[in-house]
């Protein structure tokens, strides 16, 4: 079998698997699978307004997972994607509130204070991994509770004790009045072209660039890199900004698009965590990471519509989408293990 | 009965390469009984069968006159075996005791009983001299402390034969001293010992008896005292005919690599080239013949740009290249075929083609305003590929699927095609069949004719005899004498590798260039 045939054949196969596990569980459980299914299917696509939404919810989803994907592809961890993220969302609301300028100013703008907010807070893990050594998952995670809790307090300035900056200025939202004529008001905005340039663009950053033939090499093998006179530390850190300024961008979709604003949480989002699957479902490449994202943004909103239509408990909702997903990241483990098996073989 | 462990007639094929064939030794109750091979012929191979790791295809293994099949280590382990290992298997952060026990804990009530475990080493370590402190931790003990361990874990286990593998590598001279007490102590106790090593200098000073075995074959056992280092010289190396390489006279000129009085520690900051000089003229190919481990590969590491050395200088044409980056060393016109090429010469999980382009990505016309021209690489592969005869499916092949000597060659073209000033091949043939090294000598050879400079690394003293125009030994981290081929001698390059200067030359060390 080729590796393109595998390739296509392990995902499908796998929410096949998911799909048919996940039934059981229902029918386990007492509730009709095929009403279920029904009714996450018409959650996704049964309206307008549901495809709207879901393309809004994969949004998030692609950028999280572009921002992994490319620390992966560096031979780096980020799992701070979650921490870049909720900068990347508060400096995008503000800037979004601070400024009166023109739309073709301020919207940029606010989309590049997310990105770098973003790349900022992955530069501090990435500079500590090359200089010192620090493994960068210990510092990412760490950087998501300093990010939870600085951009809570953030707002609590900018907004004079409240819990929400307010509504950002209209010249710095990506609000469409086309996709909400188009889908019954969903809250789809502009940001997913953003997101699918993203794709377009790490895929050119790897594939096309002397800088992503450098990345790679480093992500592959760091000593052969050494040897053709790269530098390593240099890369390591380069890496981490670009992975964190997706993920800053994130923030700005949930800033400038869905929300319209920052506000106060109790606990993370869990779009950066997602990502570390989107990213694993896609195997790391720009392509996959689509469907990586498709999937998870789908099933997560799809899903919210199970116990309206299907009378099913939001328990066992929540137990059936992580089947699904488990078994497609399964999918991936089973070829990960099969193929280091492989390589050991080689060696010997 | 006299011997405690008789190994007859062994025998073991991997696949269809014999590493072992029809080899006896016999060890005798209280002798430092030595096993004497280069590189490969065969020797861990043997002491692996003894200990359980292997399965002979063929033989015989008797304890104490008592044939036994040796099915793993703990059986070796129940017979009183006990390996002390080159690469020493020792928990960092635990202490002394810890180490010691694992595996094998005394427990009191289902706890571990640290304290009688410390007690009994203690008592150990004093009768045997071994001078250690059970609660150390081993990350602050010496390397010599560490292998000291080693010795104390087989003991604690009860063994009463001792099998030391390559036990002097990693020690300094001192270290070395204390160690041949430390064996010679073991032996006054009534333990038997194996040393596995291919240094004459310690055999003569420290066994009884000599089993020597080459290219797998036992050739032979000798008492230690009946012979001398020259005739166990030629015993390791033997004296098959050599297929002998075609090559025209060399005609050297200017100097392209001087480098003077370099000192480079290893990664855990021991000196292993202490001092070194040598030349490499522009039209000759210089080989380094040394037993591994001698600072061959600090030096090429330093050269390179892979390692910083401590001290001294390294200057290529002219132009001052110590402790320069590996980037501005390649530009300034060195090729290197670096002796791991897994880890260093290929990105494995990277296409062919992308491998060759390797070293110079980055410049025009591969690299251009930072956009990669993927279709130059195509170029330069599929040149190179037809070149060099890289048997490949395409550029776009994995590097990985590749056989050994075909990722060689990749490399090889790599760096040949860039038509570097001085080109520096380490083990450039290692585990490659007759035809790929051939194939690559030639290339060498065609690139000194072309009035470069080419430093050879072996440890084949085969290569170095056909290849080079000029001989450089390394012992302990000098150059200890330099020679033409047709001048010397397989057994005199093996005396020297093993440290035993000839008379002549102990006022000559350091000197490297020969007045021609």
């Amino acid at each position: 079998m080729s590796n393109r045939v595998v390739n296509i054949l392990v995902p499908v196969i796998s929410v096949i698997l998911g799909l048919l596990v996940g039934a059981i569980v229902m029918l386990v459980s007492g509730y009709d699978p095929v009403q279920g299914y029904a009714a996450l299917w018409n959650g996704i696509f049964g309206d307008t307004y549901a495809i709207g939404e879901t393309i809004r919810q994969i949004t998030p989803y692609l950028l999280a997972g572009l921002s992994v994907a490319f620390a992966f592809r560096t031979g780096l961890f980020n799992i701070g994607v979650e921490g870049q993220l909720l900068v990347g969302w508060f400096a995008a609301a503000y800037v979004g509130i601070a400024f009166d300028l023109p739309m073709y100013i301020h919207l940029p703008f606010a989309i590049i204070a997310a990105a770098l907010a973003g790349a900022l807070w992955a530069f501090i893990p990435g500079l500590l991994k090359a200089k010192l050594q620090v493994h960068e998952v210990i510092v990412t995670i760490m950087m998501n509770y300093i990010a939870l809790h600085t951009t809570n307090a953030l707002i609590k300035v900018v907004s004079d004790g409240g819990d929400n900056t307010g509504t950002i200025n209209a010249t710095a939202s990506l609000k469409s009045a086309f996709f909400e004529s188009i889908t019954d008001y969903s809250r789809l905005h502009y940001g997913i072209f953003i997101a699918l340039a993203m794709v377009l663009l790490m895929w050119f950053l790897l594939e096309k660039t002397t800088t992503g033939y450098e990345l790679k090499a480093v992500g592959f093998n760091k000593h052969a890199s050494e040897y053709a006179g790269m530098n390593v530390n240099k890369n390591i850190i380069l890496s981490m900004v670009i992975s964190g300024a997706f993920a800053g961008l994130a923030g700005a979709m949930e800033a400038l698009g869905t929300f319209q604003y920052a506000n106060v949480k109790g606990g993370f989002t869990g779009i950066g965590f997602d990502g570390i699957a989107v990213a694993l479902l896609g195997a790391n490449t720009p392509l996959g990471v689509i469907f990586g994202a498709v999937l998870f943004g789908s099933l997560k909103y799809g899903a919210l519509n199970m116990p309206n239509e299907a009378g099913i408990p939001v328990e066992i909702v929540s137990i059936v989408i992580a089947i699904i997903i488990f078994f497609v990241a399964c999918g991936y483990v089973i070829r990960y293990f099969l193929e280091k098996a492989n390589k050991k073989k080689e060696a010997k | 009965m006299e011997y405690v462990i008789e190994m007859l007639g062994i025998r073991k094929e991997f696949g269809s390469f014999v590493a072992n064939d029809n080899i006896t030794l016999q060890l005798k109750k209280g002798e430092i009984h030595a096993l004497l091979g280069k590189n490969g012929a065969g020797k861990s191979t043997l002491m692996n069968v003894l200990f359980g790791l292997y399965q002979p295809e063929a033989g015989e293994i008797k304890v104490k006159g008592k044939t036994v099949k040796v099915t793993d280590p703990n059986v070796a382990n129940e017979l009183g075996i006990g390996m002390v290992h080159q690469h020493f298997m020792l928990v960092e952060n635990f202490t002394v005791t810890e180490n010691i026990i694992l595996g094998n804990e005394l427990t009191k009530a289902g706890i571990v009983n640290i304290k009688d475990a410390a007690k009994k080493i203690q008592k150990l370590s004093e009768m045997y001299g071994l001078d250690v402190d059970p609660n150390a931790k081993i990350e602050d003990i010496s390397v010599g402390m560490q292998q000291r361990v080693e010795i104390l874990k087989t003991l604690y286990r009860g063994a009463d034969i001792l099998i030391f593998d390559e036990p002097t590598a990693s020690l300094t001279p001192q270290e070395i001293n204390e160690l041949i007490q430390i064996m010679k102590r073991l032996i006054q106790e009534g333990k038997s010992i194996i040393l596995i090593t291919h240094k004459l200098k310690e055999i003569m000073d420290v066994s009884d008896r000599v089993t020597v075995i080459r290219k797998g074959e036992g050739i032979g056992t000798v008492v230690t005292a009946e012979t001398n280092p020259n005739e166990l010289a030629s015993l390791m190396v033997g004296r098959q005919v050599e297929f002998k390489t075609v090559k025209s006279e060399a005609h050297p000129t200017d100097d392209t690599l001087v480098i003077k009085d370099l000192v480079v520690a290893d990664y855990r900051g021991i000196d292993k080239v202490k001092g070194l000089n040598l030349t490499v003229r522009k039209g000759e190919i210089l080989g380094i013949a040394g037993i591994d481990g001698n600072g061959q590969s600090e030096l090429i590491e330093a050269i390179t740009g892979l390692r910083k050395s401590k001290s001294g200088s390294i200057m290529i044409n002219g132009t001052n290249l110590t402790n320069k980056k590996p980037r501005k060393i390649t530009e300034s016109g060195v090729g290197h075929i670096p002796q791991d090429r897994h880890k260093h010469g290929l990105v494995l999980d990277f296409s062919i083609g992308h491998n060759i382009a390797l070293q110079t990505y980055y410049q025009v016309p591969i690299s251009k305003n930072g956009i990669m021209n993927y279709s130059k690489v195509s170029e330069l592969a599929q040149k190179i590929i037809n070149d060099f005869d890289v048997r490949t499916q395409g550029e776009h092949t994995p590097a990985r699927a590749l056989s050994g000597g075909n990722q060689q060659k990749a490399i090889i073209g790599r760096e040949v095609i860039r038509d570097p000033e001085l080109l520096i091949a380490a083990l450039p043939t290692r585990g490659l069949d007759v035809g790929a090294i051939e194939f690559i000598h030639q290339r060498l050879i065609e690139q000194r004719d072309k009035g470069k400079a080419v430093l050879l690394l072996s440890f084949e003293l085969d290569e170095v005899m056909n290849v080079s125009d000029r001989i450089a030994v390394i012992y302990d981290g000098q150059i200890v004498d330099t020679l033409f081929p047709k001048e010397t001698s397989e057994q005199e390059l093996g005396l020297l590798m093993a440290g035993q200067k000839k008379n002549s030359n102990i006022d000559k060390q350091g000197e490297t260039t020969h007045v021609e």
